[in-house]
C-alpha cells in the first residue's frame, strides 16, 4: 500500500527521523492558517498525490507570506499533475503539505528495500541525492552503496556509522546521522514497510540533517496487524475500477486494451493476457477471481470488466482444477444473465468435465463462443473483435 | 525415483482440522498419499476422519508416526510460525500452501532455516506432486501423469495448464513443484533445477517464471554452468505494466528490474528453449525431447 509524503514523515518522525515543521490542508483557508502558525520567512506547498516527479510537473511551490501561500494554494487544490510516474492522465491535487523551507547545502538518498536474491533487507545509500535512484543505478552504479542487515541481529551502529562515512557526514553530523539511519531501519520494521526512503536527506547550511522528501510503502500481507495505517489509505488516489473490484475482494488492474479478461490464478491470468497480445489484440485488464470461480465472483468480475467502456469482447479461461467445469459453466451462464454481458464472450475451461461444459455453453443460447484450449481461445476472441 | 517426495514419504498436515485443511487432506488421502498425523495446537487426542490422530505438536506428531515432511494449511498470520515448529521438529520437506505471510515474517524464517536440514516449498504456493506416487498441496492430482519431466513453477493455476499440455501429450511428470509467487520463498528455482539435475528419472525440466526479481537471471547461469537435460521455459507478464503487483506479492516490475524480456534474454542465451506463448509449452517439450 501506497501512502501519502506528510502521512510517512509522521512515521519517520515517531521513530526519530528528523523532518521539518508542517502540517496537512485540505482548503487554501487551512494553508493560510497553518502558514502563520508556522510563523517563519520562507514556506513550500507541496502538492500531495502517490507519485514522483512532483517538482518538476509543478507540483511544488516556494512562497514567501501566509496571504502568498493561500494564494498560490488556491490554484495548486484541484490542478492536475502530469509526472512521469502518473501517465498521461495525471493525478488532482487534493491535499497540499506546508512546511518551513530548508536551506539546501548537500543532497543525498538514503533507502531500505528488500533483496530479493539474498532475503535481506538491504541500506542503500548514494552522495547522488534528489534524482531518481533508478538513474544512478543504471548510469553510476559505482555511486551507491550496498548495507545487508542480517535478520538475525538486525541494524548495528557500526553499519549506520559506515554509510554515514561513506556519505562524507562526519565532525558534528556523524551522531544525527547515525541516529537518522538506525531510525529508518526501526521505522522499517515496526511498520512493516516494503519500502522506505528518503530523498533527498540533506544537510543544510547550518549544518542539520532534513528528511527533506520521503517515501513509504507498505507490504499489504502485514497490513491486518497495521489498522493505523490502514486508515490512510486514499481512495481518490486509486484506480476507481480497482477500487470498486476492491470491495469484491477480486484482484484487478486496469489496462489499455480492448479484450477483457477473467481468470482463475495470477500466473494464468498474466499468460492470458500475453496471448491476447500475442494474437494481435490488447488486454484490458488483469483479473484473478482466485481458485474456485464460483457464481457470485465470475458475476463481480463481469461486473468489474464491463464497467471499462473500452472492452469489446470478453475472454473467460478457467482452469478447472479440483472444481468441476460443469459447475464453472453453469455459474458463467447464470453471471452472464444476471450481469446482462453485452459483447461478445469467449470460454475455455479445462479440468474435469471439461467437455461437458463445453456441452452446456454450446447450447446456452447465449453469445458465448467455446474454445478448447489457449491458442484457439485467443484467435477467437481476436475474431470476435474484429467482426463486432 | 522423483524428488522430494514419493509413495513411502510419511506426511503429517498443520491446519488438518480447518476448512482448505481438511478438505485437501482428503484429496490427498484419495491421491494415495501416506497421510500419518494432522497438527492443530488445543485439538491433540481427536482422530481426522476417523483415522488419522491429531496432534498439539509437530514434534509429537514426529515421535508417534516418523512423519518426515509436512503440509501447511494455516492462516497467513500464523503460518511463519507453523514452517518454523516444522523444521524445529526435523520435518524434512515443508509445502507451505499458506497465501499472504508478512515478508518480514518469511525473512525471519528463510533466516532460520538457513541451519537446518529442511527443504521448504512455498509459501503461497500449490505444493508438490510426485505423479502416480504422493501429492502434498492442492493441485488437481487427476491432470498429472508418472513419468520423466520436472516440472518448476511461481504460479499454480498455470502450472497445471503447462502440466495438462505435457499429459496430454502423453508425456509423464517425475515431480512437480510449485515453488510460489512470493518475494521470499524456500526452494528457488535453482534448488530445484538441483534435485531434477542429480535425478536419474528426470529427463527434461519445464520452467515457469513471472516478473520480478531476479530467480529466473540466477537459474538462467546455472543452467549455462551446470545443467545437461534440456529445459523448456515460459515467463508469464510481457504484458504486465512496470510498477504493479499482478497478484502474486513476488510479480513487480520495480525500478525497470524484473520484466519479461530480460528474463527471456537470460534464458535464451544458457541455452533454454524459451516459449514466447504460454500455448507452446507441451510441443516444445515434445520437440526437445524427440531431439
Amino acid at each position: 500500500m501506497k501512502i501519502h509524503e506528510y502521512q510517512a514523515k509522521e512515521i519517520l518522525a515517531r521513530h526519530g527521523v528528523p523532518v521539518q515543521k508542517g502540517k496537512i490542508a485540505f482548503t487554501p483557508e487551512e494553508v493560510e492558517k497553518i502558514a502563520r502558525e508556522l510563523n517563519v520567512d520562507k514556506l513550500v506547498l507541496k502538492a500531495q498525490v502517490h507519485a514522483g516527479g512532483r517538482g518538476k510537473a509543478g507540483g511544488i511551490k516556494l512562497v514567501n507570506s501566509a496571504e502568498e501561500a493561500k494564494t498560490v494554494s488556491e490554484k495548486m487544490f484541484g490542478m492536475k499533475l502530469v509526472t512521469h510516474q502518473t501517465g498521461a492522465e495525471g493525478k488532482i491535487v487534493r491535499r497540499l503539505l506546508i512546511t518551513e523551507a530548508a536551506d539546501i547545502e548537500r543532497e543525498l538518498y538514503v533507502g531500505i528495500v528488500l533483496d530479493r536474491a539474498k532475503s535481506q533487507l538491504v541500506y542503500m545509500v548514494s552522495t547522488e541525492g534528489g534524482v531518481e535512484i533508478e538513474k544512478v543505478a543504471a548510469e553510476t552504479p559505482e555511486k551507491i552503496l550496498k548495507e545487508h542487515i542480517d535478520p538475525a541481529v538486525g541494524m548495528q551502529a557500526f553499519q549506520a556509522r559506515k554509510i554515514a562515512f561513506a556519505l562524507g557526514l562526519k565532525g558534528a553530523l556523524l551522531r544525527p546521522a547515525v541516529k537518522t539511519f538506525m531510525a529508518l531501519y526501526d521505522a522499517f520494521v515496526a511498520n512493516d514497510c516494503s519500502l522506505a526512503e528518503i530523498n533527498p536527506l540533506v544537510v543544510t547550511k547550518d549544518n542539520q540533517i532534513l528528511a527533506l522528501d520521503v517515501k513509504i510503502n507498505i507490504d499489504d500481507n502485514a497490513l491486518y496487524r497495521h489498522p493505523e495505517i490502514q486508515e490512510m489509505r486514499d481512495l481518490d488516489e486509486e484506480e476507481p475500477h480497482e477500487v470498486e473490484a476492491s470491495k469484491y475482494h477480486l484482484n484487478y488492474i486496469k489496462l489499455d486494451g480492448d479484450v477483457g479478461c477473467m481468470v482463475n490464478g495470477a500466473g494464468l491470468a498474466m499468460a492470458t493476457m500475453d496471448i491476447i497480445k500475442i494474437a494481435g489484440a490488447e488486454p484490458a485488464n488483469f483479473l484473478d477471481v482466485g481458485g474456485g470461480a464460483s457464481v457470485e465472483t465470475v458475476e463481480n468480475g463481469f461486473r468489474i470488466i464491463l464497467s471499462d467502456k473500452n472492452v469489446k469482447a470478453v475472454l473467460v479461461n478457467i482452469f478447472g482444477g479440483i472444481v468441476r467445469c460443469d459447475r464453472v459453466a453453469n455459474g458463467i451462464i447464470e453471471a452472464t444473465k444476471n450481469v446482462g454481458v453485452d459483447v461478445p464472450v469467449v470460454v475455455r475451461l479445462a479440468g474435469t468435465n471439461a467437455d461437458i461444459a463445453a456441452d452446456i455453453l454450446e447450447k446456452s443460447g447465449l453469445d458465448l463462443l467455446v474454445a478448447n484450449d489457449l491458442s484457439e481461445a485467443a484467435q477467437k476472441v481476436v475474431q470476435a473483435l474484429e467482426t463486432k | 525415483m522423483s524428488v522430494l517426495i514419493d509413495e513411502k514419504t510419511k506426511v503429517v498436515v498443520q491446519g488438518i482440522t480447518g476448512g482448505e485443511g481438511s478438505f485437501h487432506t482428503q484429496q490427498m488421502i484419495g491421491y494415495g498419499t501416506n497421510v500419518v498425523a494432522g497438527v492443530t495446537p488445543g485439538k491433540g487426542g481427536q482422530l481426522f476422519d476417523e483415522t488419522i490422530p491429531v496432534f498439539d505438536t509437530v514434534e509429537q506428531a514426529v515421535a508417534q508416526t516418523g512423519a518426515t515432511a509436512s503440509a501447511i494449511f494455516v492462516p497467513p498470520a500464523f503460518a511463519a510460525d507453523a514452517i518454523m515448529e516444522a523444521a524445529d521438529a526435523g520435518i524434512k520437506v515443508i509445502a507451505c500452501i499458506s497465501e499472504g505471510i508478512p515478508t518480514l515474517d518469511m525473512m525471519n524464517v528463510y533466516e532460520y532455516l538457513k541451519k537446518r536440514d529442511t527443504h521448504l516449498i512455498g509459501p503461497n504456493c500449490p505444493g508438490v506432486i510426485s505423479p502416480g506416487k504422493s501429492k502434498m498441496g492442492i493441485m488437481p492430482g487427476f491432470i498429472h501423469k508418472q513419468g520423466h519431466i520436472g516440472v518448476i513453477s511461481r504460479s499454480g493455476t498455470l502450472t497445471y495448464e503447462a502440466v495438462h499440455q505435457l499429459t496430454v501429450r502423453g508425456i509423464g511428470q517425475s515431480t512437480c513443484i510449485g515453488i510460489g509467487g512470493d518475494p521470499i520463498i524456500g526452494t528457488t528455482f535453482v534448488d530445484a533445477l538441483k534435485l531434477f539435475q542429480a535425478d536419474d528419472e528426470t529427463k527434461a525440466v519445464v520452467m515457469i517464471g513471472e516478473i520480478g526479481g531476479s530467480a529466473e537471471e540466477e537459474a538462467a547461469a546455472y543452467i549455462q554452468a551446470n545443467m545437461t537435460k534440456p529445459v523448456v521455459s515460459f515467463i508469464s507478464g510481457q504484458t504486465a505494466p512496470p510498477g504493479r503487483r499482478m497478484g502474486h506479492a513476488g510479480a513487480i516490475i520495480a525500478g525497470g528490474k524484473g520484466t519479461a524480456a530480460e528474463k527471456m534474454a537470460a534464458l535464451s542465451t544458457a541455452g533454454v528453449i524459451v516459449c514466447k506463448s504460454p500455448a507452446e509449452i507441451g510441443e516444445k517439450m515434445a520437440a526437445a525431447l524427440s531431439n
